[in-house]
Parts: C-alpha cells; structure tokens; sequence
C-alpha cells in the first residue's frame, strides 16, 4: 500500500490529539495507533523506532512534569502538595519563579498538557513504524526526485555517523587512551568528520557513475514557465496561510492558498518533463489506501467538530478540580482509526 | 570494447603522471584483469573506464579511452551509465537505497527504463546472483559477501557491456569470494559482459582471466598478454606461479589442477624430505599446547593454583560466550595462547573472529565465562595498563592514527605507551624504513599504514598482539614484509593472534589454527593438520603437493636446497 496514506493516517491522528487535553480520549488515541503499529508495522530495522519515539514521548511528559514543580505555574490552585523551598531571584528575573507552592491543580494541568505532546509524538513514531520515511520520499514527483534522494542519503548518513563514532571511540582505548569522557569524544571528532567525508565522495562517485542526473532537454519556455509557477506558487501557500492564521485575513486565505497550491503542482508537474527517471514497482494508491486515509481524516475531523459543539467533555476543567469522563461520540468516532487494522492486510515478514 | 590509446592522467598538484602511455584494448566478452604492486595506478585506470577520472576525481587525462565506441572525453560518467557499471572496492559506498530490491532497481530508474522492463531485469537478476532469498532484506544486514553481490546486482540491471570491479574479492573469505567469482565467469560466458577487474589476490582470480594487464611499476608503461605469459614475468605472483617458477614448469601452471598434473616429479624429489616445522613456540618441544584445560601445568594438580610460580599466559579464554543483540556471537570457547605462538583464527565472514578479538582488549565484555589477558580482565583493566599487555591492529588500521603527520603520531605513541622518545619512529624504520616525518597518515598506501599502527601497537611491547584482517589491501610485497616482521616479533616471545581469510598468510606463519563457525571453536590444532584437512582453508601449495604435507613454496625451496 501508499506509504503516504499511513503518513496521512497518523498525522490526523496527531491533529486529533491536539485538539483534545482529556487524558481518557489521548490514551484512547495511543491505545488505537498502538493496535495498528503492532499488527501492521513492516519487519525492516526502522519500524523499530516506535519504541525510541514511545521513550520520547514519555521523556517529555515527565520534563514537563518537573517544569511544572520546579517552576511553578501560572494555574492557581488550592490543593498545595509540597512546598519547595523558593530560591530568590534578581529582580531583572521578574516573572519567574523557582520552587514554592506545587498545587495539585497545576500538575494535573502539567500533565494534561504534556500527555497532549506525547500522543503527537507517538503518532510520528506510528508513521514511522509502518511505513518507513524513504519509501514516502520514492513517491516525491519527478521534479523533486532529486532532492528526495539527497535527503535519503543524510538519513542513512546520521547512523553510519553514529557507528563511525563508536569505532573510534573503541579505537582509543587501543591506543591506552579512556575511550569515555567529553575530551575522547572530541578527539575523534576530525577523523570522523574526515571518514563522513570521504564516504560522502564515494557515494557521490558511485551515484554518478549509476547515471544519477541525467536529464532530458527541455525548451527554455518550459522552463521558464515551470520557474515562474513554482515561484509564484509558492508565494501564494505563504500568503494564503498568513491570511487564515490572521484575524482579519480570513476572507481571502482560502482562495489564495487554494491558487497557490494548484500554481506549485502545476510547476511541480512541469518539472517534472526534465526527469527521465521511471520507478520501479510504485506503490499504488488503491482502495485501500483511501479507507486508511479516510478514518484518519475522518478522526480529526470529528474530534475537531467536537473540540468546538462540546469544549467542556473534550478540555476538562484543572480549577476546580474534576475528574475526566468519557464524552460518548467523541470517543466513538476516535474508535474509527482502528479500520486499517482490518481492512489492509498484513505484510509477511 | 575498451580500448586505451595513449593515456596518461595526471592528477591536480601531482609533479608526474600517476599512469603513462596505458594502451590496450580489451575485446568484447573478455575477462581482463588488472595487476601490479600497490599504488601504480590500478584504481586509476579503472576510474579512467566509468569516466570518473577525470570527470569526477579531477586532474587531466591525456590520450583517448573510448567505450563500447564513447569517448570519455564527451561523455560524462551519467552519460557511460547504460554501457558500463562500477563497483567499487567498499560495496557500503556504493548504495543508495536500504532494500536490496530497490538496490537494484535504482540504476534502471536512472536510465529511465520502462517498469516491465525493470520488473523483468530484477527477477533474472536476484536468480543469477542467487539473491532471491534476500530481496527484501536491508542491505545493513548482509555480510560481506551477499552485499558484494547486490553490489554487483545493483550495476547488472541495466545491462552494461562492461564491468569494471575494483578488488571484489579481498574483504571476502574463501567461499563468499568463489562465490562472487563464479557469477563473474557466468557473466562472462553467458551473456558475453567485458569485465575488467583489479584484484591483489591473484591466487582466487588468475585462473579466470582470458587476458592480464599488468602495470609494473608507477610511471611504466602496460604489459599486456596471455596469464601464462605475464605470470612468467610478473613482480605479483600467487604461490602456484611461484612453486611453477622454482620447478621450471614449462608452461607455466595457473591453477591447481594443471599444477598438480606436473607435480608428479616434483613429489618425487620431495618424497624424502620432510617440511621444516615453522619454528615452534619457545617454550620447549611442543609445538602447542591443547587447549585449556589440557595444560602441561595442570599435571601437577593443585600446585598450579599458585600462580606466582609461573607468569600468567599472555591470553586465556574459559568457557568464553558473548551474546550481542540477543545473537550468540561466540559460544564456549576455550583457548590458551601461550608466548611466542602464532595463532591464525580463521572461519567465515560473521564467525565470531573479530568479536574474539575484540573480548581479548575489553572492548567487548564477556556474557558468562572468563577471559584474562597477562592475569587481568581486560574490561576492568584502564586502557593505559592494558596497552601494556596487550596489542590489536583493528581491521581499518588507520581507525588507530589521528595525528597529521607521521612523527606526531609516534610521538604520541611514545607518550601513551610512556616509552623512550623514538620508541615508535624506530620500529616503525624496522617494520618498514622510508617513510618520511611529515607524510600525513591518510596519505600513506595500506602497506605504510598498517607498518605505522602496528610500530604505534607495539610502542607499549605488548606480550599479546592481535591482528585483525592485516592482509586486506596488501600487496605480495607488503605482504611478505609484514610476514618477515611478525616472524621476528613471534621469536622476541610475542604472542600473536591473527583473524584472516588469507590462507597463504596463515600457512606462512601460524603455528596453530583455529576454525569458527557460527561462535564455535570446531577445530584447534597444528596449522600443518588443521589446513591439510579443509579444501577451502587449504594453502595451494598443500593442494598441489597432496597428500604431502607442504604448506608454503619457502618449505619446497628449502628442502629443494
């Protein structure tokens, strides 16, 4: 299947989750996203790094956590917990406050907060584990291809970084030096930069030698026109999603980022008459990849509707404190994400 | 098909030309290969082919090299892509993708070819390199010799007219590399592909190759002809042309069979004689102790539990297991290296060579059993105490350099190993004399390094030295001198241990050889019994003097008189 409709599929997923702070509908979201990467995730090393994205997650909810102790809040709450001792700060550090009160208000906001960032997160790592980044960039058009590959090549290039580092570092306790410590790590620094280097020109080598680059001919008015509507593509995503942000821009955003983005497709498909390249075996955005596509779009988009019919189930209130229940449709509708797991089928390993 | 006229390249702020006045011609479906010592201009001659000299390395190219009828002049290598595919010496550098699949895809997607067309060329390619298994595999997973394929692959799909592979047998062991040649010689005869290789390893390939170019010197001139012919007037040779050469076969054999269809009189003259042993371990008659537990000390019971009476042995391994990532990569190894031995660790790509080697200086920890280097442990032991019991030569020797010139190295060497000043710089002109203060260490040839990080090694006079790999890269002479040097390490009473694929270094200096297979130890024994007895680990000497027991041509020419 597309690996662009997993990408699709978990960041609406990820939308959703901003759009809600009940913990009961955020863990409802981890819960689903998790069901599907666990029957769904390809073999391949890199669906791995959901569990480094899952330790992230949690590494954020507790930073924002002991934020929250350490440096107050600004929720004011009643239920004092702990009192750390305050350190006194310079006046020119006005409005920053470090230890005093630590209110049970403050840290179940902390917490509702942080659980929001770490739903996010999980859902990137989602779309990782299922379908890996570089097979999303082999979908890029023509046009882009180029630099597809580029940005392919430096994601391989940080773990071949990673090893060259450990084997030096190895390497200096042959030499009856401590191989840990700050100073061992900036000794390896230069050789390791060189090797980086010189792989980088090998790999460049081999590319060019592989036929990377060719182009075909193209009239100059091709290209001309193909500049010009990239250009001015652009230019108009940038200030249609300015005049939606804004306030008072909101009557000619649309329409301009609407311009803007068939302008840049059009200079994008354009551009695309200069690659000769063909693909290999593409993946094809069937059926399928419409239903994945759909129930997460579907998510955001209740979950959205929601956030603004009924804020109170979906925003539980810190002050005073209340426990957080289960809004009914909300929490329906979120059960929708699980559709992949039963209508695509899974890969072999 | 390639045809050199009058080519002479000379790279940018170099005072000469690194090759001169290279004329050939290689005709379509032939096997050429390209040798001579290290540094006269191999890779350069090859890079001349793919148009990457000079249009991607710089420098200028004088003469003409066309190509299937191209001139590399015009064409850019992207534009030589569809008639010739490259691979080169580290088949890591060389891909793209992450799949093995899309590995081989990428080139045709390049050329533009249409996706049946593609599908197609995949499919016949995975079956005629035996990759079928693996098309789903991440490269990342392969060993050597499966990547060497895919590398291969990766430039086959597009159906070039012509191979250009820079040295694709010498990071492999003997199977993964007969394996790799066998495709070579199908490309060959099936589908008429020219293939122009450079290999040092003359022993694996000469008996493939229709044609041998042969660069001398740096600077001189091609000589070009039969095997056969070149062989009979070459500086690199394998031992078969040697033992040919001291035999005075006429003509001369190139493989082991046409060698041994001579033989007959040879043996004859032999019959009487018998090898000299490599010279022994010092420690009595012996030549090497059974493993561990089977220890002369051990006769006397209980005493030997004082170990202050005799010095610890310079490496001992109990029950040795390590598992890394969750994979057994060494299992219940017992080995008791003892001084002035030689021990030649040998077995396929991935057998636990490098991971034992790697446990002997504490770089890797042991998961259950022991392991002491001169008494200690080596993982709890400070890298500056460890140095002084132990050694490791690391399979990329220049990993060991981070100076910039050569006399900052070896005084820092000096320095961590607290040895006189000029330590180091001395044995360094032992192991090696003629290189200058200021050459920077990137800029040494595989041979000068490896003489570099060995003298840095042993500035410490570790008991216990350990080599990974050290014959990848190099050349017979280098070679030979490295063989000449750690003969005389080994008479000082240096224990050594080398990992190596080579059978021919092993066959020249182990005393002992141990076999690994999957973590495991399945033999130990005498080089002369464990070596004879394996087809792919035997020496070809041994092969053609069977069921002599002969090892190396210095043995023959010795007993020869």
């Amino acid at each position: 299947m597309h690996p662009g409709a997993w990408w699709v599929w978990a960041i609406s997923l990820g939308t959703a989750a901003t759009r809600t702070t009940n913990p009961l509908l955020l863990g409802l979201l981890i819960v689903v996203s998790a069901y599907v990467v666990a029957t769904h995730r390809s073999p391949a090393p890199w669906a791995r790094s959901y569990s480094a994205f899952a330790k992230l997650a949690f590494a954020v909810l507790l930073i924002r956590l002991v934020f929250a102790v350490a440096l107050g809040s600004p929720i004011p709450g009643t239920h004092v917990l702990l009192t750390l001792p305050e350190i006194p700060l310079p006046h020119w550090a006005q409005g920053i406050r470090l230890g005093g009160e630590v209110t049970a208000e403050a840290l179940v906001f902390a917490a509702y907060d942080g659980l929001k960032l770490a739903t996010l997160l999980i859902c990137v790592g989602a779309a990782n584990a299922l379908a890996s980044p570089s097979r999303l960039l082999k979908s890029l058009p023509g046009a882009l291809y180029e630099t597809g590959v580029a940005v392919v090549v430096a994601l391989t290039f940080a773990p071949h970084l990673i090893a060259d580092v450990q084997r030096l570092r190895a390497a200096r306790r042959l030499r009856g030096r401590p191989d840990r410590g700050v100073r061992g790590l900036l000794q390896v620094g230069l050789p390791v930069l060189e090797g980086a280097l010189e792989r980088s020109v090998a790999l460049a080598a081999a590319m060019e030698a592989r036929g990377y680059g060719r182009s075909a001919d193209v009239p100059a008015r091709v290209r001309r026109t193909t500049a010009a509507l990239t250009l001015g593509g652009l230019l108009g995503v940038c200030a249609g999603t300015y005049g939606l942000l804004t306030a008072e821009g909101g009557s000619y955003g649309a329409p301009l980022l609407l311009a803007g983005i068939v302008a840049a497709l059009a200079g994008l498909r354009l551009g695309g008459r200069r690659s000769l390249r063909t693909r290999y075996r593409p993946d094809p955005w069937g059926p399928r990849a419409w239903l994945v596509t759909g129930s997460g779009v579907a998510v955001a988009a209740l979950l959205t509707l929601a956030s603004s019919r009924a804020p109170e189930a979906l925003h539980p209130g810190v002050v005073p404190l209340t426990a957080p229940t289960l809004p009914l449709w909300p929490a329906a509708s979120i059960l929708l994400a699980l559709l992949p797991a039963f209508v695509v089928p899974r890969e072999h390993s | 098909m390639i045809r050199f006229e009058k080519v002479s390249v000379t790279y940018d702020g170099a005072p000469e030309p690194t090759v001169r006045d290279v004329d050939f011609e290689v005709p379509e479906g032939e096997l050429a290969l390209l040798v001579g010592p290290s540094g006269v201009g191999k890779s350069t001659v090859l890079g001349a082919v793919s148009g990457l000299v000079p249009h991607f390395t710089g420098g200028t190219l004088g003469g003409r090299v066309t190509v299937a009828g191209r001139d590399t002049r015009t064409h850019k290598p992207r534009e030589l892509a569809d008639v010739v595919g490259t691979v080169g010496q580290d088949p890591l550098a060389h891909f793209v993708t992450d799949t093995v699949e899309d590995e081989l895809a990428y080139g045709m997607e390049s050329l533009g070819l249409a996706p049946e067309v593609m599908r197609r060329r995949v499919e016949e390619t995975l079956d005629l390199l035996g990759l079928a298994g693996l098309r789903d595999r991440p490269i990342a997973t392969l060993s050597g010799g499966q990547r060497q394929r895919v590398a291969i692959g990766s430039v086959l799909t597009p159906h070039p007219q012509v191979l250009v592979l820079d040295e694709p047998t010498s990071a492999l062991d003997p199977a993964a590399a007969e394996e790799v040649l066998a495709v070579l010689q199908r490309l060959v005869h099936d589908l008429g592909t020219t293939v122009l290789m450079a290999e040092h390893r003359l022993e694996r390939v000469i008996h493939y190759a229709d044609r041998v170019i042969l660069l001398p010197t740096p600077g001189a001139p091609p000589v070009t002809g039969t095997p056969s012919e070149i062989m009979s007037v070459s500086p690199v040779h394998p031992p078969v042309v040697a033992l040919g050469r001291l035999a005075n076969w006429s003509p001369l054999p190139l493989t082991v069979r046409d060698a041994r269809r001579k033989a007959g009189d040879l043996r004859d003259r032999l019959a009487d004689a018998a090898p000299a042993a490599p010279a022994g371990p010092h420690r009595g008659g012996q030549a090497s102790p059974p493993p561990a537990r089977g220890n002369p000390g051990r006769l006397f019971g209980r005493r030997t539990k004082n170990t202050e009476t005799r010095p610890p042995h310079p490496a001992d391994a109990h029950r040795l297991t390590v598992r890394r990532d969750h994979l057994t990569a060494l299992h219940h190894i017992d080995l008791t290296v003892t001084p002035g031995e030689t021990i030649a660790l040998m077995g396929r790509n991935g057998a636990g060579k490098s991971t034992l080697l790697n446990t002997f200086v504490g770089l890797l920890e042991p998961t259950t059993g022991t392991v002491t280097v001169g008494g200690r442990t080596p993982h709890r032991t400070p890298p500056r105490d460890l140095i002084r019991h132990v050694g490791l030569v690391p399979q990329e020797p220049r990993d060991l350099l981070y100076a910039d010139t050569v006399a900052t190295e070896c005084a820092a060497a000096d320095q961590d190993a607290d040895a006189d000043p000029g330590t180091c710089r001395a044995l360094l002109d032992r192991l090696l004399p003629g290189i200058a203060d200021d050459t920077h260490p990137r800029d040494l040839s595989e041979g000068q390094c490896l003489a570099l990080a060995l003298a840095v090694v042993l500035t410490a006079r570790p008991p216990l030295l350990l080599l990974d790999e050290p014959t990848r890269g190099l050349d017979y002479a280098a070679k030979a001198r490295l063989v000449t040097a750690l003969r005389e390490l080994a008479a000082e009473g240096h224990a050594i241990v080398l990992a190596t694929h080579d059978v021919e270094l092993a066959a020249e200096i182990a005393h002992r050889v141990v076999l690994l297979a999957e973590g495991e130890m399945i033999a130990d024994g005498p080089t002369a019994e464990i070596v004879v007895s394996s087809p792919s680990f035997a020496p070809q000497v041994t092969k053609i003097l069977a069921p002599q027991r002969w090892l190396t041509v210095s043995q023959v020419q010795e007993a020869l008189g």
